[in-house]
């Protein structure tokens, strides 16, 4: 059943899968503190396979479970996921319904991003980037579940600034999302609407409002003199 | 509002996000030619994930005080310069435990 190409998919994202392990075992660690049972993490590995979502899915998760919250805000997070399917039309282009269907499950950041490299070598197929899928799923799950074990014996989480873990992680995440000085007033507006939006509303929805009140500017006012942004370089 | 068990309520929550994530997944690809590549639309989704996760931490930022501040901005600055997403992390949960420990 291991095609040439999903082996040769798996093997490219070895390296990339040992950070996703690292990444994941922080999550673990915290979906502990939260009372997620190791099931309910790894039903969520295998099903939703979106790190920072489920970083978000474990920080907003507090019994009675705010579904509404907790889905919008998975919504939001993962709309690149549009763009990034999108994007890998060419690869699937003359392929059947079912065989979309199967492969596009397994599509997370890192193994994309290896096709889309490998794609510039002209060496990348569905079946590549179905075995990079495998690759980053076997690694998300060893390293959540390993975090898992390790969490669920922590005692005093403060003391370690384990509460402070999510912030530092998405923290360093957005910054390396800075595309240069268009992105100042859409994230100052971002940050201002969301603390705002802390203050006055229940629950979490500041996160959504926030990040569409950001995105808004842009769309709305687009920079002056900025030509294609894309033409930028990171 | 019926109150559900927690099992229920694990199932349901898990279920949502993984039908919204799949369905962007696929509905990428499936309506590829349809979405736009130019305009407000596009720059709207351009900017969406930057600007999502400022709103995920400008409020606990705001929460952990001084020292939440300083690590953040150790975490940022370390994030730029060395591009090492785990590092920089650790540093700034390392400033904020350290300060902890006093």
């Amino acid at each position: 059943m291991m095609s040439g190409g999903v082996r040769k998919g798996f093997m490219a994202n070895l390296a990339v899968a040992v950070s996703v392990a690292a990444y994941g075992s922080i999550l673990g660690v915290l979906a502990a503190q939260k009372q997620i049972t190791w099931v309910a993490l790894l039903a969520m590995n295998l099903s939703v396979f979106a790190g920072a979502a489920q970083f978000v899915m474990v920080d907003l998760w507090l019994p009675p479970l705010p579904i509404a919250e907790i889905t919008l805000a998975v919504l939001v997070i993962n709309f690149r996921y549009l763009l990034i399917g999108a994007s890998l039309q060419p690869l699937f282009e003359g392929k059947s319904l079912v065989h979309k269907v199967l492969m596009m499950h397994l599509v997370a950041d890192e193994n994309w991003a290896m096709t889309m490299a490998e794609r510039r070598q002209g060496g990348a197929s569905t079946h590549f980037l179905f075995g990079g899928g495998l690759c980053v799923l076997l690694a998300w799950c060893l390293g959540t579940l390993a975090g898992h074990s390790l969490g669920a014996v922590v005692q005093n989480p403060e003391a370690y600034g384990l509460d402070f873990v999510f912030v530092a992680v998405f923290t360093a995440l957005v910054t390396t999302l800075w595309r240069g000085q268009q992105d100042l007033t859409p994230w100052l507006v971002a940050a201002a609407t969301a603390i705002l939006c802390q203050q006055l509303l229940p629950g979490k929805w500041y996160i959504v409002l926030g990040g569409i009140g950001g995105a808004l500017v842009p769309a709305c006012f687009p920079s002056k003199g900025a030509g294609d942004p894309e033409a930028k370089p990171a | 509002m019926t109150t559900l068990s927690l099992d229920t309520q694990v199932l349901i929550t898990i279920g949502c996000a993984a039908l919204v994530t799949y369905g962007l997944r696929l509905g990428g690809l499936l309506l590829a030619s349809r979405l736009p590549r130019s305009g407000g639309w596009k720059r709207f989704m351009d900017a969406l994930p930057g600007t999502i996760l400022i709103s995920l931490i400008a409020p606990g930022i705001v929460s952990a005080g001084w020292w939440g501040g300083l690590g953040a901005l150790a975490t940022a600055i370390c994030a730029h310069k060395t591009g090492n997403v785990i590092l920089s992390m650790v540093l700034g949960v390392a400033i904020v435990a350290l300060q902890r420990q006093w």
